[in-house]
C-alpha cells in the first residue's frame, strides 16, 4: 500500500508542477482567445458557434483561418486544407513528444494529444526526463479553460479589458518564449546557432515580397526543418535523458 | 447555427486533432537514428525561435513598444528570470510604455 500512497503523492505533485508551469500560458491565452471571440462575432458567427470552435479545436491561428473559411462560405475541402496546412506543425511537435512518453498508454496519449499547443509543447520540451500523464494534464487543462473563458468574454461582451492592456498582453506569450530560449542559447553554442538560423529564415519569409505570402504555419515548419537539420548535421548529439 | 456550419466545425476539429494525435500514438518506439534524435533535440528551439521572431515586434500593435519589449524581455531572460517573471514584467513594461504614445 505504501507504494500506492507514494504514487498518489507523485501524481499530485506532477499535476501541480504542470499547473505552475502553465500560469504564463493561461495569462497569454486570455488576450488571444478574447480577440478570437470578438473577431468571430464581428464576422457574423453567433456566440455559441464561436465557443464551440474554441472548445473543439483549441488552436489559435487555425481557428482564425477556419472562421474566415466559414464566413466566406468556402468549400469543405478548403476548410480541410487550410486547417491542415496551418496545423501541420503539430505533427512535428507530437513526434518529438512521442519520444518522451514511450510507456504511456494509448488512451492517455490520446488525451494529452488534444492539449498539444505551441506553448504546452515548448514548456514540456524543456522538462527533464520522461513526461508523466499528470504533468501534461496539469500543463494543458488550465490554459484550455482560460482559452474557453477568453473566447466567452470576447464573444459575449463588447470589451472588458482596455484596448491598451489587450495590446500589451499580446507580448506575454513571446516573453515566455524568450525566457525559454535565451538562457539555453546563452549556455550552448549549438543551440545558439540553431536559433540564429531559425530566426533568419522566418525573418526572410516575413520581409521578402513573394515569400511573405506564405502562411505562418508553413513558415514555422520550413524554418524548423531547415534549422534543426542544420543543427543535426553539424553537431549530432544524443540527449543524455533519452 | 446551420448544419453546414456544424460540418465546418467538425472538419476543423478532426483535422486539428489528427495532426496532434497521429504521431504521438503511432510512434511507439524509441528512435535510434542519431541524426533524427539530434534533429528532434533541436526542434523545440527551432520552433520557438521561428514563432517568436520577427512576430514579437508586431505583438503589441506598435513597432516601437514591440522592439523595446523584445529588448527588456531578452535582458530579463538573460539573467535567468523565470517564465512568469519575464512574461509579466514584459507585459507591464509595454503597458507603461504605451502611455508615452511612442
Amino acid at each position: 500500500m505504501k507504494s500506492n500512497i507514494d504514487s498518489n503523492i507523485s501524481i499530485k505533485q506532477d499535476f501541480f508542477s504542470g499547473f505552475k508551469k502553465s500560469v504564463p500560458i493561461m495569462m497569454g491565452y486570455i488576450p488571444v482567445s478574447f480577440t478570437y471571440g470578438l473577431m468571430a462575432r464581428g464576422e457574423g458567427l453567433d456566440a455559441f458557434t464561436t465557443i464551440l470552435i474554441s472548445l473543439t479545436s483549441f488552436t489559435s491561428a487555425g481557428q482564425f483561418a477556419g472562421t474566415h473559411v466559414i464566413v466566406d462560405g468556402g468549400t469543405f475541402l478548403e476548410m480541410a486544407m487550410t486547417t491542415f496546412i496551418i496545423n501541420i506543425r503539430y505533427t512535428l511537435m507530437s513526434l518529438s513528444l512521442s519520444q518522451r512518453v514511450i510507456d504511456m498508454s494509448v488512451v492517455k496519449k490520446m488525451i494529452i494529444a488534444f492539449g498539444i499547443t505551441d506553448e504546452s509543447f515548448t514548456v514540456s520540451s524543456f522538462e527533464e526526463g520522461t513526461l508523466s500523464f499528470p504533468f501534461m494534464l496539469g500543463l494543458s487543462f488550465f490554459p484550455f479553460l482560460s482559452w474557453i473563458f477568453g473566447t466567452l468574454l470576447g464573444a459575449t461582451t463588447s470589451s472588458i479589458l482596455s484596448p491598451r492592456l489587450q495590446d500589451s498582453m499580446g507580448i506575454a506569450l513571446y516573453g515566455m518564449f524568450l525566457a525559454l530560449i535565451v538562457p539555453q542559447a546563452k549556455r550552448d553554442k549549438k543551440i545558439f546557432s540553431v536559433v540564429i538560423v531559425a530566426i533568419s529564415i522566418s525573418t526572410l519569409f516575413r520581409f521578402t515580397p513573394i515569400l511573405s505570402r506564405v502562411s505562418s504555419g508553413w513558415v514555422v515548419i520550413v524554418s524548423t526543418v531547415i534549422s534543426a537539420s542544420f543543427g543535426a548535421i553539424l553537431f549530432t548529439e544524443v540527449r543524455s535523458d533519452d | 447555427m446551420t448544419s453546414k456550419t456544424l460540418i465546418y466545425i467538425i472538419i476543423m476539429a478532426v483535422i486539428t486533432y489528427a495532426t496532434r494525435v497521429i504521431p504521438i500514438v503511432m510512434m511507439k518506439k524509441q528512435i535510434e537514428s542519431p541524426f533524427i534524435k539530434s534533429f528532434l533535440h533541436y526542434v523545440p528551439f527551432a520552433v520557438l525561435s521561428a514563432m517568436t521572431f520577427p512576430s514579437i515586434l508586431y505583438s503589441t500593435g506598435n513597432l516601437i513598444t514591440g522592439i523595446l519589449g523584445l529588448i527588456i524581455g531578452m535582458a530579463l531572460a538573460y539573467i535567468d528570470s523565470g517564465l512568469m517573471t519575464v512574461a509579466t514584467f514584459t507585459v507591464l513594461f509595454v503597458y507603461v510604455l504605451s502611455f508615452l504614445n511612442l
